[in-house]
């Protein structure tokens, strides 16, 4: 049992390090180019790309092949969706559209 | 600063007219009460909705059979909400260290771009940099690049980046304790909550930004390394993503391109 806690924890400190690592050391690459004129249209259209492609991708991984799992989840997304651009309350969009899809996967899965 | 700073700070996101006197508590961080009602304005709807899915990854580490107290350990170590889901699999299976290290690369590389906007430069001092880059994740990242964070101060930005990490530990503990707890069936689509975060940024983002050839060419980017590349989709599509921009940006008028950064 202690072998797996000091393998899980060595596992922590690999995807820590490596995920430090992917965060600090693009500043000190990048930081000379930051008024390039590409550097600088890659950032201005860098967040909504990002946002989006995050969104497509966390929808990937909900999916199983199940149809009835793929309604639920653009029934929820819709719903995240529409609530935000109504309402522009990200907290009440986010948990509004977390608890319709737990409720349709919990009762009708 | 203190840990009843930083305490007071977190519960007064929480309950903003409950728990903490109104006067004064910005003085305490050394802030203006302005600055830190708007610090706390920007972070509390993205640092609240940490809280389902820090609880979703606490149960996700119980039912893999780990020791609940992993779940805050990662929150708190590791810091990067998509990976932890990933790493919880792995872990549970002792996957060789080579595995997460591949893992980790692939699905973090897309915060080597963050670099190119993140306001790192307004962050003061060698441990304020090192802090900010360990906890600069997603949603970090959405916050500073915001319009709410214009101008803030170096001790805004780590404030901002100190509550988004708390409270996902807070979450993730939470988690870890109620799946110790209550031998209960997982909550099913929990981990939802992160799909919702990332749609609201989406909006958020276009807001700011109303592009919809860049919205459309980011999903094309998605959809298409999700159809070809199921196994490395995040990384593909952002590297593909990168290349509609460049192309975008080459196939411009060429007296715009000094003129204008848009």
């Amino acid at each position: 049992m202690s072998d797996s806690v000091g393998h899980t924890a060595l596992l922590v400190a690999v995807a820590a390090a490596i995920t430090w690592a992917l965060r600090a050391l693009p500043f000190a690459v990048l930081a000379p180019m930051r008024h390039s004129t590409v550097v600088r249209y890659l950032s201005t259209h860098m967040p909504l790309g990002v946002m989006t492609m995050l969104a497509v991708y966390t929808m990937h991984g909900q999916l199983d092949g199940n149809v009835r799992h793929l309604v639920w989840l653009v029934i929820a997304v819709a719903l995240t969706a529409a609530l935000h651009l109504a309402r522009r309350r990200a907290l009440v969009s986010i948990l509004a559209g977390t608890a319709t899809y737990v409720t349709l996967m919990s009762l009708w899965e | 600063m203190s840990l009843r700073y930083w305490t007071l700070w977190l519960l007064d996101l929480m309950h903003p007219r409950r728990f903490v006197p109104d006067v004064g508590q910005g003085r305490l961080i050394g802030m203006s009460d302005h600055s830190f009602r708007a610090v706390a304005a920007a972070t509390a709807p993205i640092g609240l909705a940490f809280i389902p899915l820090g609880i979703a990854l606490g149960l996700l580490v119980v039912h893999a059979g780990l020791d609940w107290w992993w779940a805050p350990v990662f929150a708190a170590v590791i810091y990067a909400g998509s990976l932890e889901f990933l790493i919880v699999g792995l872990a549970a299976v002792g996957a060789p260290v080579a595995t997460v290290a591949l893992t980790t690369f692939i699905v973090n590389s897309r915060h080597a771009f963050y670099a190119l906007s993140f306001p790192l430069d307004r962050v003061k001092g060698a441990l304020g940099k090192a802090y900010s880059t360990y906890t600069l994740s997603d949603e970090a990242y959405a916050v500073a690049v915001g319009p709410a964070a214009a101008d803030w101060s170096s001790r805004a930005i780590l404030m901002m980046q100190a509550a988004l990490q708390g409270l996902w530990v807070i979450g993730a503990a939470t988690g870890g304790l109620i799946g110790a707890a209550l031998p209960i069936e997982r909550l099913r689509g929990l981990d939802f909550a992160l799909t919702a975060l990332f749609v609201v940024l989406a909006i958020d983002a276009y807001r700011q930004r109303p592009d919809r050839l860049t919205a459309l060419s980011a999903v094309a980017c998605a959809v298409i390394a999700w159809l070809l590349v199921p196994g490395q989709m995040l990384v593909c599509a952002f590297a593909g993503f990168t290349v509609v921009l460049l192309s975008r940006l080459a196939a411009r008028p060429r007296g715009n391109t000094r003129r204008d950064n848009v």
